[in-house]
């Protein structure tokens, strides 16, 4: 009996790049982000993540369904995902597990990890259960490497404990950049990242924003303008004598 | 008497090793070939063959042309034969083995008048029914006949008659040891079940080639083709081959064979290639091969077998279907769903929820100009304000226990309830989308306006998480 190799033996040993940078071509199959459960956070750097790795591996085009696990207890906490506020490429290839137990939660992870017809997995378990031990992690890491299924699994107010999660990413909301027009309403998402284990890279932190188009790395916030340079044709300050007293004169 | 003793008599005695089960298959090989006389033909172990010929004999010219084709047929073949012809199988038995030879029972004759003189055992009757019989004085058929009363005029004297012959067999069940069954079925009064042989075709599969092939690979190519065929083959049969030949047609009509027998009957094409592809070598093609075929000479039952799909599963994943499946036989069916739009615009009802590879109602498109958060409690959760500006907006408020500086709104979005859904009191609702101090982005509304007649104070709801 042959066995296809596994994708973990066909990337390379090491990565090439020491320090990460979103739009990697190499990425790991099981990533963990650990997030707090009173924000979107995790789902939504989970979702960035995801479709960037999708990108740079060259599947962003392809149409195969993505499966979204949560058990009940994240489902309380943080609610289901909403169709309207998903990339609206994904919005047709949602597939949303509700299982009731971690244990459940594990199954439907390890069963959709095993499917070739799935892009990738996003899951959401809260919590430390005694089921997610680094067994568990373990077990659906070989599984995604296997069958080259990429899973992202955000833990939901949990402590980091022993997991065999190959990027490890602790994230929670950062202030947004101003919008262009309304400086005053909240901008596109916005995350301060840290990766804190991964395999091929430095550890570091990063502030990762994602405005539906790709995620990309945000500078020092305070660094950053306050808002994007204005078009200066069409705004002038009015300082001295009004447009009307100039025209006429 | 054993054979050394009868050697020692007689010197040149020549022996030959009986074989009961080669001689029925020889009989049923004879039976096959007894079928060029009529549609179907019956082994009568251990010598005879039976053919139904009903309707066919005007084909070989009448009955007694086709009892003469039998004879010359099977002269022709060195078999030594007696053959007639009857309405019934135990008439025909009993003229082959005891009548003349070539005899014809006619349908409109009297089969007692002619069959009356033939002896008992010519009813196919076990030795010792034969023996009580002889004991009986019954020898010759008429003789039964007579004590039975057939054929005679009385009904109520036949079965008179009979019923003598009846308790004195009464429990003998088989044909072959109960006298008046068989006299019956000779007389065809009672009918007579035979077993037909039937012929079971080799599968055969073949391919004439457009162009005579002179080179190996393409030979491999055709014979792999042949294999997949052969396999279907035996699959509709559930047989597996034992023996398979391959036969060359040259295009100077010599034909190469090839044969290989196998361990285990077998149904797997790339096994038959690898076995046939090293008794390949040393074909001469010649001007070529214009036709090639593979045949199962030998062939034995072999059930269908279950593929084994969880080790296909073990390496190549297991398709959509078949994951939802196992997904919705463990969680139930109504774990597994798709969000699909609703046509609505309460954002609760703006998403409904369907099993996930059923198809997707067409629907307008969502509006994009609207902002949505990225997941949606399944209940909005109240929140208490604790001070609000000026105009309404949320400064500070507290939810789950935390209290929340505002730093960002933008807002309101009003969305006003479903007057053709919901009851007259039901409050519309001002959306803000918020950001607090630590970059937390939140979705929530106010319930009604002060004022608006439809309840107190307007309270405040958190529905939605922004990524």
């Amino acid at each position: 009996m042959s066995f296809k190799p596994s994708p973990a033996q066909i990337l390379p040993a090491r990565l090439s790049e020491a320090r990460w940078r979103p739009g990697l071509a190499a990425q790991p199959f099981h990533s963990e982000i650990f997030a707090p459960a009173i924000e979107a956070s995790g789902a939504g750097l989970a979702l960035a993540l995801a479709r960037d790795a999708l990108a740079a591996a060259g599947e962003g085009e392809d149409a195969r369904p993505v499966l979204w696990v949560q058990d009940r207890k994240a489902i309380r906490l943080g609610g289901r995902p909403f169709l309207h506020g998903l990339p609206p490429a994904w919005r047709h290839r949602l597939i949303h597990v509700a299982a009731a137990t971690p244990e459940d939660a594990l199954f439907a992870l390890e069963e959709g990890l095993k499917c070739r017809d799935l892009a990738c997995v996003i899951g959401e378990i809260a919590g430390n259960p005694r089921a997610l031990d680094f067994t568990a992690s373990r077990r659906l890491s070989l599984t995604a490497e296997k069958h080259g299924v990429r899973l992202w699994l955000v833990r939901l107010d949990a402590a980091p404990d022993l997991s065999s999660a190959r990027m490890r990413w602790q994230a929670r909301a950062a202030p947004s950049p101003r919008p262009r027009w309304n400086p005053s309403a909240p901008g596109s998402a916005t995350w301060h990242a840290e990766l804190f284990r991964a395999r091929g890279h430095v550890p570091g932190e990063w502030m990762l924003n994602d405005d539906h188009s790709a995620l990309r790395l945000c500078p020092d916030p305070a660094a950053q303008p306050a808002s994007p340079p204005h078009p200066r044709h069409l705004v002038r300050p009015t300082v001295g004598r009004s447009l009307a007293a100039r025209a006429r004169a | 008497m054993l054979l050394a003793d009868a050697r020692a008599l007689c010197p040149d005695l020549v022996t030959a090793p009986a074989d009961p089960a080669g001689d029925l298959a020889a009989l049923e090989k004879l039976a096959l070939w007894a079928q060029r006389w009529g549609p179907w033909s019956a082994m009568d172990p251990p010598d005879g063959v039976l053919v139904d010929v009903t309707g066919a004999a005007h084909l070989l010219g009448g009955e007694a042309a086709l009892l003469e084709d039998v004879v010359a047929a099977c002269a022709a073949r060195s078999l030594a034969v007696r053959a007639a012809l009857a309405p019934t199988a135990g008439a025909a038995w009993a003229l082959a083995h005891y009548g003349p030879p070539a005899a014809i029972l006619a349908p409109g004759d009297d089969p007692l008048r002619l069959l009356g003189d033939l002896p008992v055992a010519a009813l196919r009757l076990d030795d010792d029914v034969l023996t009580v019989l002889r004991r009986l004085g019954i020898k010759r058929l008429g003789q039964l006949a007579g004590v039975t009363g057939a054929g005679g005029d009385d009904p109520q004297a036949e079965a008179a008659a009979r019923d003598a012959l009846h308790r004195r067999f009464r429990n003998r069940r088989s044909p072959a040891a109960n006298p008046l069954l068989r006299l019956d079925q000779l007389l065809g009064r009672v009918p007579e079940p035979l077993l037909p042989v039937t012929l079971r075709p080799m599968p055969m599969v073949q391919r004439r080639l457009m162009e005579p092939l002179r080179h190996r690979d393409l030979l491999d190519r055709v014979v792999g083709d042949l294999a997949l065929d052969m396999v279907r083959a035996l699959e509709a049969r559930g047989e597996g081959a034992r023996r398979l030949e391959l036969a060359l047609w040259r295009v100077d009509g010599e034909v190469l064979l090839r044969r290989i027998e196998l361990a285990a009957a077998t149904r797997e094409a790339e096994h038959m290639l690898r076995l046939f592809a090293r008794r390949l070598d040393d074909v001469e093609a010649g001007f070529g091969i214009e036709m090639v075929q593979l045949r199962a000479s030998w062939s034995e039952p072999l059930g269908l077998s279950q593929a084994d799909l969880d080790a296909a599963a073990e390496s190549h994943g297991t398709a959509l279907a078949a994951c939802i499946d196992r997904l919705s036989v463990r969680l139930g069916a109504q774990a597994v769903t798709r969000p699909v739009l609703r046509a609505s615009h309460v954002p609760e009802r703006a998403q409904g929820w369907q099993p996930p590879l059923e198809p997707v109602p067409a629907m307008q498109g969502a509006l994009r100009a609207h902002a949505r958060p990225l997941k949606l409690l399944d209940r909005a959760e109240p929140i208490a304000v604790l001070y609000a500006s000026p105009d309404g907006v949320p400064q500070r408020f507290r939810w789950r226990g935390t209290v929340r500086e505002v730093v960002r709104v933008e807002g309101p979005e009003r969305i006003a309830p479903e007057w053709w859904r919901e009851r007259s009191t039901a409050r519309l609702r001002d959306y803000y989308r918020i950001e607090d101090e630590g970059g937390r982005r939140y979705w929530i509304y106010r319930q009604g306006i002060a004022g608006d007649g439809r309840g107190g104070v307007p309270d405040w709801f958190l529905q939605g998480l922004f990524a």
